[in-house]
């Protein structure tokens, strides 16, 4: 079976972040970027998929510009087998990245689709529900856990009163909760072989899709700071100040 | 302007969010009507038609629909949202399953996770975490939307909405529901309760977690955590606080042993009161907390519980 996995090029989670200074959008200039983390875990997903004998062929994908090679190579790294980057420098919204994850999958045929659940830039979480909706396969967010039986796989889900647990007949598309699994990191020799594994360059024209945005971005603003309080001595003076203070006791 | 809001359920009650979304249609402005779909949903359609502000439930009772699968409740919504200019959902685990689903088939973008209304077409929401707030426009004939439950007050019960039945039923030979496992709990449900108690690495061990729930039962409070005592083990999933967990926004929040990372800070700040109770004196979470509390949380805690 092969296995397709879609990662997002974003800014590292540890950057603290900054709205330029004419409200446009977020400041990336410069700035440290990363695989998305909830992508990483899809890739580990897949890879581990492989080392037990499930998967056959794990085949990463990204949308966007050609820096976006890094995180293609890093998933390499990992242990995917080749990858496709599909070129492209405007801003894509998650409708138009799944349209061209549907042509993606029609062209490969996999047998299982792995997302991240969300990419933390927009933190939209749309992608992997909208290529199921548009390939017609069934889904399964949020998972936290994933087993291939057969032409079927159970998936545990994260919801919000606990966990869900489904059954989807294959093909299927998963995205990744965070506690699917906890990726590995890239070894040097493997960095190094990396480099010589196929990536293939595409274009959005080639899939005859359009990119083109559809929800205008007007601006962009720091979110109200929160101040600091005091700080106080004792559990009475706490239950004082909520009491008579704060009025919320 | 006429409004489709997709009643959230817990087993098949009327979910509290729901009430909360409605009050982001009624900033929106037009006509509302809430979709209650699942299996054994009668009290849950009615519980909706007592929602100030909407005009008429649409309740589409049938066992197809139980425990909300995507697959055919996107294609539900799809065959539904005919005429309507906008489909609102809350942005819970449900929400998120199901409406970028009925998007992508509608051709339409979807917004996620809007916190204020500008006009019928202009929106708020965070992005990065909450780190930054963008303001959208949508060009799209139907606007797709979830809402964050916490950004809205909840509207009023003194409604009377008509209750009409749906008959539409969507096949699904894809996905099968096997199991799920619930927390069972007496105590109110994280997203809606006006005061939250959580706890973090600093608890040390599940069973500590006790200590919180002594407090909890006092203030009529909810019991969350952080992700680090989440991946710790200490207590389940549906319990954690954060950008990846719940969003909350209680009238007081209060922080035992969790350090403030970023990521938990996005699912809190927004609380009317906040109480941090760490060892540590220079935690982050100090930052955002009006009232700190630097000591042992051992000690603190039933010193607490007992002056409640």
């Amino acid at each position: 079976m092969k296995v397709l996995v879609a990662v997002k090029r974003v800014i590292d989670y540890n950057v603290k972040i900054r709205v330029k200074a004419d409200h446009s959008d977020v400041d990336l200039t410069n700035v440290k970027m990363a695989m998305n983390p909830f992508c990483e875990i899809a890739v580990e997903e897949a890879v581990r998929l492989k080392e037990k004998g499930v998967a056959t062929e794990v085949v990463a994908v990204t949308i966007g510009p050609k820096a976006s090679q890094e995180q293609l190579r890093t998933a390499l790294a990992l242990g995917a087998d080749r990858a496709i980057q599909i070129e492209t420098d405007e801003r894509v919204e998650s409708l138009a990245v799944a349209k061209l994850l549907a042509k993606v999958v029609e062209e490969e045929q996999p047998g299982l689709v792995i997302l991240g659940k969300q990419a933390i830039d927009t933190d939209n979480n749309q992608t992997g529900q909208m290529l199921a909706a548009l390939t017609n396969l069934p889904q399964a967010t949020f998972a936290s856990e994933v087993a291939v039986q057969g032409d079927k796989v159970n998936v545990t889900r994260e919801v919000d009163g606990g966990l869900q647990t489904v059954a989807l007949t294959l093909p299927a598309i998963v995205t990744t909760d965070l506690r699917l699994n906890e990726p590995r990191y890239a070894k040097l020799p493997d960095i190094m072989k990396a480099k010589k594994k196929p990536l293939e360059v595409k274009t959005p024209a080639d899939y005859g899709v359009e990119v083109a945005s559809r929800v205008s971005l007007l601006k962009v603003e720091s979110p109200a700071e929160r101040k600091g309080g005091i700080k106080v001595a004792s559990v009475d003076e706490l239950v004082d100040k909520l009491k008579n203070e704060a009025k919320v006791l | 302007m006429s409004i489709l809001v997709l009643a959230d359920l817990h087993e098949g009650a009327l979910a509290g969010a729901t009430a909360h979304v409605v009050a982001a249609a009624k900033a929106i402005g037009g006509d509302i009507d809430v979709l209650v779909a699942g299996e054994g949903v009668q009290a849950a359609g009615e519980a909706a038609a007592k929602l100030e502000g909407v005009s008429r439930v649409r309740v589409a009772d049938n066992a197809v629909y139980a425990y909300q699968l995507a697959e055919p409740m996107g294609a539900l919504l799809v065959e539904l949202a005919e005429g309507y200019t906008h489909v609102l959902a809350s942005a819970s685990t449900t929400g998120k399953n199901v409406l970028p689903r009925l998007a992508a088939l509608k051709d339409v973008s979807q917004l996620s996770e809007v916190i204020g209304v500008e006009s019928a077409d202009t929106f708020l929401r965070p992005i990065y975490a909450g780190n930054a707030i963008a303001t959208v426009k949508s060009d799209d004939a139907l606007k797709v939307m979830t809402i964050r439950a916490s950004a809205f007050d909840a509207v009023s019960n003194e409604g009377s909405a008509t209750i009409e039945a749906v008959d539409t039923v969507i096949e699904n030979a894809q996905s099968q529901f096997v199991k799920e496992e619930l927390a069972q709990s007496d105590r109110p449900e994280l997203g809606g309760a006006k005061v939250v108690i959580s706890g973090g690495r600093g608890m040390g061990n599940g069973e500590n977690f006790k200590l919180l729930e002594g407090i909890a039962d006092k203030l009529g409070a909810a019991v969350g955590a952080s992700r680090a005592a989440v991946d710790a083990g200490f207590v389940p999933n549906d319990m954690q606080v954060g950008q990846t967990g719940k969003i909350v926004a209680p009238d007081l929040y209060i922080a035992v042993g969790i350090s403030g990372a970023i990521q938990h800070l996005a699912g809190m700040k927004d609380s009317k009161v906040i109480v941090a109770i760490n060892k540590d004196d220079e935690a982050p979470i100090f930052q955002v907390a009006d009232y700190g509390l630097v000591g042992d949380l051992f000690e603190i805690l039933p010193e607490l519980e007992s002056k409640l």
